[in-house]
């Protein structure tokens, strides 16, 4: 009797019976709709069905071609914003790509060529050494040299110029909305959620009513990138005018700084070490986003990417993907060295123009002599193509003879993971009625967090059960579940040996660091060549793109244990695998948490992608949706994604929350 | 002597909590009850003080008792919830926005503990900030900001980053910038307690040094009773935000008005803050003495001669005026520290 009410009162049988029961009603969910012939058991009952889809398709399409807001109509607001972002996008793509023209199509008569390509490099040479040393400035300048021997110059500098367009845009935009938050405790509050939930949408659902609203085009995939970088801009711009230190802030007042000058000649300049986070943040967004925004008009290597993936080119696919990957780790080590610089020498200023400025005079010399040079040399003008060297076919012969030799090998290895892992779980979570799981989430999420977050988690899964994208969500979680799983299990044992030992730390740091800044369309190209279309591929390219977190959470969350606690083990005589278990674990147990809660938002995130691949999920809805130009449906299924977010996210922080306070009050 | 009145604070009060207002409506005073009772917290509770023209006006407490707050408040870097604070009389709490931005570039210094540096300025460049921000010309603000980077001691430091001095030579930065636009009043935040036990007793030398030029009026906030006596013209000791005891450091040592009080003047070398005049005994029985000796003397400049002496010593007054007598015996007493005999 005793030991039965202990069972009762552990803190784990909830958990069990709440897997016992989910369990046992996936599994006879459809006899048991058979023999009550209640078919609602499994099927959301139509005629409850809220066709919100249908409502946002028919707003927007008011919108587009109806709104008025009395001075003028939507549209003329739309053509206004696209204006402002095309005249200047089109004069960077002409400095960098196509060169200047005079007239219309066929007609356009070149007036100025591009900008050559020894000046760019050499720009980004300059950049390099002023913001560090001769090492970046090699790093730089070779990775753009790369993108001209292996003729990938002109889409790359298409790629550029979309950079040097939304970068400045996205900075401005995000730290003008972080002001208004520093300024406004109301404003910090509403734009709060509404960041969470920009963050937490699948880009493909933004990617629809953008192209209904400034069709198909560079403008609109400019627009597409802002939304999508922008957002964390706004939180470090945020953040970072916050944590300037208050005696600071003070010291400003007291020498009499006038509201103005308080932001723009102290908490501003305060802050740009975090700022330059956040710019770079939003750089890696930007080129995070170039092969998604190439599907609604951005051209480039992105569309380059896309279009080979589309014809399964292998070859054409990996150039230029690497390309990518080629000018995103430029730009990444770039912008970290900014960061980073301590503030430059003062310099006397009768030394003259020159002397001070020894590196803007001599870039400004190459850019016009190169400039010049090129109106009569080919060669200076553009990368001579009989130097170009190609790797298309290597990788194609190289990927046909692994399929050719190893086929049996990738088949089986899928075949077992599918039949051991991947089509159980899909079974059990397919078979959840849509009730129960409603109250399920409700009750989980009540149990860690109180019941307004189980109010909130059954409200949002009512949501999705609603808008009839129950069957989808759950391969969606499904999906999720799994690779998160394996991303976990191979991450958090990677990241504690690297979180004890510091020459696997710098290893496994550099491929991580290497990791996160591939854009994430970049791990499907090998993971398709290999395994082609399937949930299989998809879940791997899942687990190496949400990898970094779960390894990064479990290193820092080692490294972070107060080296007292461990003298503590060591002195109370534990053994090393004492000390990792008893000691080591239960500290780093916040820190894994959030490490966790990160590998759900990128799995999530790539999930999305990988609806490219073939995956029968939310994400695929999302895509048709993009396909067929169908604004709701986009929209709806893209919420449901972000409802999923939201709830993981809230669930994982609340447990985070305690372990911490846990640890804390040890 | 009577100094003219400069800054002056009348039952200033600074609440923190939801119902902060509404406890100091009208003329009622809340007790620590009501505001257990609101949940609220009293950073400053009824703080009334008078800063005197060049006075050194030390403020001590430990930390939590309000000191910060308080000075905050007479800056008004804080907004009082209640009270009243006069600036040469005129009333501070009443200034415009605009008014008081043109107090602070015109009237008021002030270091902070922490330095308060803006990292992506030069020494010059933070030296002359407040300058810059009025719109002063750049030749003008530099020689000024060069000026006083030579009276706090880092000339040749000048084209330094923050980052690249120490503590102590950063906040002479501080201390000539908080300088440099030729304030009234001085306001010093703990300036010198993230600083090294060494530099700190430099800097406080240094500190004396400079008030010895400048005469300004000064506020001076600290947590460490020995820097408090050393530097103080008048300390105001406050405790849970509410002012414990304004006096001379002679005074609070020799009459504590609280335990609390006496609990930080116990262990201070008395012999250096007493001077004869404060220990004298009036009555003059003694038949003979063994000399004169001026009453502003410490004790403990004058023990040896005391001590050497088999006769009690005659104390004067500045103009000469016999004021009473020492003896050997009494000079123990303040060694010791013995109250009665």
């Amino acid at each position: 009797m005793n030991a039965l009410t202990r069972f009762f009162r552990a803190p784990w049988t909830f958990w069990i019976a709440l897997l016992l029961i989910t369990w046992a009603l996936s599994t006879w969910s459809f006899p048991l709709y058979k023999a009550l012939d209640a078919r609602w058991i499994i099927r959301f009952p139509a005629q409850l069905q809220v066709p919100l889809d249908v409502w946002l398709t028919a707003f927007f399409k008011w919108l587009q071609n109806d709104a008025d807001l009395f001075l003028f109509t939507f549209r003329d607001l739309t053509r206004f914003l696209s204006s402002l972002i095309e005249w200047p996008y089109d004069q960077v793509r002409a400095l960098m790509a196509d060169g200047f023209e005079s007239g219309q199509g066929s007609n356009a008569v070149e007036i100025a060529p591009p900008l050559s390509w020894i000046a760019v490099i050499f720009i980004l040479i300059a950049l390099g050494r002023y913001a560090r040393d001769w090492w970046l400035a090699a790093l730089v300048g070779g990775c753009f040299v790369y993108l001209a021997v292996f003729g990938q110059w002109d889409s790359a500098m298409v790629t550029l110029s979309s950079v040097i367009i939304a970068v400045p845009i996205g900075v401005a935009l995000g730290l003008g909305i972080g002001i208004l938050t520093y300024r406004s405790l109301w404003f910090d509050r509403l734009i709060r959620p509404l960041l969470d939930l920009m963050q937490t949408v699948p880009v493909f659902a933004y990617l629809v009513p953008v192209l209904v609203l400034f069709g198909f085009g560079p403008v609109a995939a400019l627009i597409a990138t802002l939304i999508y970088a922008t957002p964390p801009m706004v939180r470090i711009a945020s953040l970072a005018l916050k944590s300037v230190p208050t005696e600071v802030v003070e010291a400003g007042r007291i020498v009499g700084c006038t509201e103005r000058q308080m932001m723009w000649r102290v908490l501003v300049p305060s802050a740009m070490p975090t700022l330059m986070v956040g710019v770079n943040q939003v750089i890696m967004l930007t080129l995070n986003m170039v092969i998604i925004a190439s599907m609604i008009g951005a051209g480039g290597l992105g569309f380059d990417v896309l279009s080979a993936l589309r014809r399964l080119d292998i070859g054409g696919g990996i150039e230029a993907g690497v390309a990518i990957v080629v000018m995103a780790i430029a730009l990444d080590r770039l912008s970290q060295a900014f960061v980073r610089r301590p503030p430059s020498a003062i310099l006397p200023a009768d030394l003259g123009t020159l002397r001070r400025h020894p590196w803007l005079v001599t870039t400004l010399v190459v850019v016009v002599v190169t400039y010049l040079l090129g109106l009569f040399l080919p060669a200076v003008q553009s990368y001579p193509a009989a130097l170009t060297l190609t790797t298309g076919t290597f990788w194609s012969d190289a990927m046909e003879w692994i399929n050719i030799n190893y086929f049996d090998t990738f088949e089986a290895v899928k075949s077992f993971f599918l039949t051991v892992l991947l089509l159980p779980v899909k079974r059990f979570f397919s078979g959840i009625p849509w009730a129960w799981g409603i109250i399920a989430m409700g009750l989980a999420a009540w149990r860690v967090g109180g019941w307004r977050l189980g109010l909130m988690a059954a409200l949002m899964t009512t949501f999705i059960a609603a808008s009839g994208f129950w069957a989808k969500a759950m391969i969606t979680i499904y999906l999720c579940g799994v690779s998160v799983l394996i991303a976990y299990a191979i991450g958090v044992p990677l990241g504690i040996w690297a979180g004890q030992n510091t020459r696997v730390n710098s290893v496994v740091g550099a491929i991580m660091d290497t990791l996160q800044t591939l854009p994430s369309f970049v791990y499907l190209i090998p993971v398709v060549m290999l395994f082609r279309v399937g949930d299989f591929s998809a879940m791997i390219a899942i687990v190496l793109y949400a990898l970094a977190p779960a390894v990064r959470y479990a290193a820092h969350g080692i490294r972070s244990i107060d080296p007292q606690m461990i003298e503590a083990g060591l002195v109370s005589g534990c053994t090393p695998r004492q000390l990792l278990w008893r000691v080591k674990l239960p500290l780093a147990a916040p820190s894994l948490l959030l490490g966790l809660n990160q590998t759900i938002m990128l799995a999530l995130s790539m999930l999305v992608i990988t609806a490219l691949v073939g995956t029968r999920d939310l994400g695929q809805e999302v895509y048709i949706a993009l396909t067929k130009a169908d604004t709701g449906h986009g929209i709806v299924a893209g919420l449901c994604v972000a409802f999923i977010a939201i709830i993981a996210d809230r669930i994982l922080t609340a447990l985070s929350k305690s372990s911490k306070q846990r640890v804390e009050a040890a | 002597m009577q100094r003219k009145v400069k800054l002056t604070c009348q039952n200033v009060w600074k609440l923190y909590g939801a119902h902060a207002d509404g406890l100091l409506k009208g003329d009622t005073q809340p007790n620590d009850a009501d505001l257990q009772r609101t949940n609220t917290i009293g950073a400053v509770r009824d703080a009334s003080l008078e800063i005197g023209e060049g006075e050194i006006y030390v403020i001590m407490g430990l930390s939590g008792s309000g000191k910060s707050t308080l000075v905050r408040c007479l800056s008004r870097l804080i907004e009082p919830t209640a009270g009243k604070i006069t600036f040469d009389g005129e009333d501070l709490l009443a200034m415009s926005p605009k008014q008081l931005i043109d107090l602070r570039r015109t009237k008021i210094g002030m270091v902070f503990q922490h330095f308060a540096l803006l990292p992506h300025l030069t020494v010059l460049q933070n030296v002359s900030f407040p300058l810059d921000i009025q719109g002063v010309d750049r030749v003008t603000r530099e020689t000024r900001a060069m000026e006083m980077i030579t009276t706090v001691g880092l000339e040749g430091r000048e084209n330094y980053f923050p980052n690249q001095l120490s503590g102590g030579q950063q906040q002479r930065v501080g201390i000539a910038r908080s300088l440099v636009g030729d304030p009234e009043i001085w306001f010093l935040d703990e300036p010198f307690s993230a600083l090294d036990p060494l530099i700190r007793r430099e800097m406080q030398d240094e500190f004396l040094r400079l008030q010895s030029l400048l005469k300004k009026t000064i506020v001076f906030i600290t947590h460490d009773f020995d820097e408090a006596i050393r530097l103080a013209d008048r300390i105001a000791v406050m405790k849970d935000g509410r002012i414990e005891q304004i006096a001379t450091p002679e005074q609070l040592i020799l009459h504590p008005a609280s335990d609390y009080v006496a609990e930080f003047t116990q262990h201070i070398a008395r012999e250096k803050v007493l001077s004869l005049r404060s220990i004298a005994t009036p009555d003059m029985t003694a038949g003979e003495f063994a000399g004169d000796l001026s009453g502003s003397l410490k004790v403990a400049e004058a023990a040896d001669v005391i001590e050497g002496a088999n006769a009690p010593f005659r104390v004067l007054d500045e103009d000469g005026t016999p004021i009473g007598q020492v003896t050997s015996e009494i000079v123990i007493d303040v060694l010791i520290g013995r109250t009665h005999r």
